[in-house]
């Protein structure tokens, strides 16, 4: 055993850098002749892209040095052989893609909405933030202080929500649709598995209903068919009417969601909890849900970036969101054919905040595995 | 007799579907005493203690813990529960929670003690238990004999009357079978009411104030230890005992 001190090192090969390349990159010839032509087609495709989407393309001025207002200054009109993008067209129409139609001089509220909206996120997305307790107050009341500043009231002008638009319609639907279709889905996802047979079939019948028809289809029902189902004279808001469809859309797939997790959970859980004494509720609080979420957190992220990218429908009733926002700007005669650079835009904003949501459930995955070694493995 | 029972099992039938589970269980237990079951696996023993907490449900007959009837009244399923421990097989730690947390969590909020106090009585039963240095770790950072020693100290800090084990022992490395055992050696010296599902036919001989043995839904014999494992009346335990015994 004396002669074993010495600690065997793996070889060399096989680690670090180079053992990387080898190993994924050159492990054998057809291996090696595939990166090369990846490597060929990346060298073609970046200078290209960064070419057309920065160096030659115009941001406010064109080549001449004329601030550009409408398509026909872009360079690359004036010009086929030079110039890439013209952004100029999202610099000049930047407003309404950020807030759509909302009043000028009420557009701060807006801005504090957006700047309040991160510091409501912050204590839900790190649970080590320091003094998170006081910031979860405020995550609380922030949908009743959105609503006020956002809609008006309480000493606010009123904006109504048909001057709302772009960005701002976006982040709503998606945001709200995310938050409340979550507690709702958990509710309906315990329900369907519930013991008692009524609650049950509830249950079932609601989720497979909506999960059964198109989102389309549930937008058009809350714009011409809820209205009938309301009392005469209480006539509801336009983006309230979507707001629900989106909701009940995206709990029926938030249920479906939870339930995979529900159904990983060992019988073991249930029957350590019920012989400490715990009721139904704290059961389900305390010991299954925690784990349940903690599963199903890829999922829930999935449904919730195909929602975020589903708000885009709602162009079909009417409301202009942010995609909806770059077709009005594409129908202006003064700004035809740009299609690439507002699509490149839209496409851009959209991704950011999905990304952003991909990575963040990745982090959470791997903050929440640390220590933890669920069931079997 | 029933006066002095704090458990009594009285004709007591389970099917499983068409399986009859339990057939006409009588069982009655006193304060302090110490019982094992034995059997053959598929006999029932799981499901008896099971039902004794409501885990199962039983279909015929009646029930009584601590003079509470286990009916589908759920206030006393919970206040049956309040009282009575159990102990896994499987031990059903909570993977999410720390070993402290896993203690502490049913005295908050099953039993509203504030967080301090629950806090010193779970390192009290970890001590108990013998692995107070292990307070901070998760479920799945722990020894199987280690994670089952936690899931005693939680049920014990309920502060039970009755304490079930359903084969706690059976899914641990045999280096790990003394270190439980020996915490429900002190567990029994220490005066606890209870009823133990095990094999570990040592330990019955050292703790068991009475022996069970169950096979195919009945209780076939109830003796003490001495005249269970030394001159048993019925030739199916006379068989098990054998078989068991020459392992």
């Amino acid at each position: 055993m004396n002669e074993m001190n010495e600690v065997r090192k793996p070889p060399v090969a096989t680690t670090g850098i180079i053992g990387w390349l080898r190993i994924n990159l050159f492990f054998n010839w057809t291996n090696s002749l595939i990166t090369l032509f990846v490597i060929y087609c990346l060298y073609q495709f970046i200078p290209w892209i960064l070419d057309w989407t920065i160096f030659s393309a115009d941001f406010k001025y064109n080549y001449l040095g004329e601030q550009i207002t409408n398509q026909e200054m872009c360079s690359r009109n004036l010009d086929p052989e030079n110039g890439g993008a013209c952004w100029a067209v999202i610099y000049v129409r930047f407003y309404q893609f950020i807030y759509g139609f909302y009043p000028r001089v009420e557009v701060w509220r807006v801005n504090l909405a957006y700047v309040m909206l991160a510091f409501a996120l912050l204590p839900l997305l790190y649970a080590k933030l320091p003094y998170r307790k006081y910031f979860l107050y405020f995550t609380y009341i922030f949908p009743v202080i959105a609503y006020f500043l956002l809609n008006g009231g309480l000493g606010f002008t009123e904006v109504s929500t048909n001057k709302w638009g772009g960005l701002l319609v976006t982040l709503v639907l998606g945001c709200t649709g995310i938050a409340l279709a979550f507690p709702i889905g958990i509710m309906l996802a315990l329900g369907r598995r519930s013991k008692l047979p009524v609650i049950s079939m509830m249950c079932t019948l609601f989720i497979e209903f909506i999960r059964g028809v198109p989102l389309i289809t549930l937008l058009f029902f809350g714009m011409v068919m809820l209205p009938l189902f309301l009392p005469e004279g209480i006539d509801m808001d336009g983006l309230v009417r979507v707001l629900v469809a989106v909701t009940l859309f995206q709990s029926a797939y938030m249920a479906e969601v939870i339930r995979g997790g529900l159904q990983a959970i060992p019988p073991g859980q249930y029957e350590a909890a019920k012989s400490l004494g715990m009721s139904y509720w704290r059961m389900n609080l305390l010991i299954i849900l925690p784990q349940a979420i903690r599963i199903s957190i890829p999922p829930i992220v999935n449904t919730s970036i195909g929602l975020f990218k589903d708000t885009t429908l709602v162009i079909i009733v009417g409301i202009l969101d942010l995609l909806g926002i770059g077709r009005g700007t594409l129908a202006d005669t003064n700004w035809l054919g740009l299609s690439y650079e507002i699509y490149f835009f839209v496409s851009l904003v959209f991704f950011i905040f999905t990304f952003g949501m991909s990575r963040y459930s990745l982090y959470l995955e791997k903050k929440l595995k640390t220590g933890i070694n669920m069931g079997a493995d | 007799m029933s006066e002095k029972s704090i458990i009594s099992l009285k004709n007591v039938n389970k099917w499983f579907g068409d399986f009859h589970v339990l057939q006409d269980v009588n069982l009655e237990v006193k304060k302090k005493e110490r019982i094992v079951v034995c059997g053959p696996s598929g006999s029932g023993k799981s499901t008896m203690i099971r039902c004794i907490n409501r885990l199962e449900e039983h279909q015929e007959g009646s029930i009584i813990v601590d003079g509470i009837e286990l009916t589908g009244n759920l206030k006393n399923i919970d206040n049956v529960r309040k009282e009575v421990g159990m102990v896994f097989q499987q031990f059903n730690l909570f993977p999410h929670l720390s070993v402290k947390e896993n203690i502490t969590l049913a005295p908050i909020w099953v039993k509203k003690m504030p967080k301090a106090e629950a806090e010193e009585l779970a390192m009290r039963q970890l001590e108990i238990v013998k692995i107070p240095e292990q307070a901070n770790k998760y479920p799945g950072q722990l020894s199987g004999g280690q994670q089952q020693r936690v899931a005693i100290a939680r049920s014990l800090a309920m502060n039970p009357n009755i304490m079930l084990f359903d084969e706690p022992t059976s899914a641990l490395d045999p280096e790990m079978i003394k270190e439980v055992l020996d915490v429900m050696v002190d567990l029994a010296n220490g005066g606890m009411t209870m009823i133990v599902v095990t094999h570990e036919m040592g330990f019955a001989k050292t703790v068991a104030d009475r022996m069970v043995f169950m096979d195919e839904g009945k209780i076939v014999e109830e003796a003490s230890p001495d005249k269970f494992f030394n001159n048993p009346e019925s030739d199916r335990t006379k068989l098990f005992l054998s078989q068991i015994l020459h392992q």
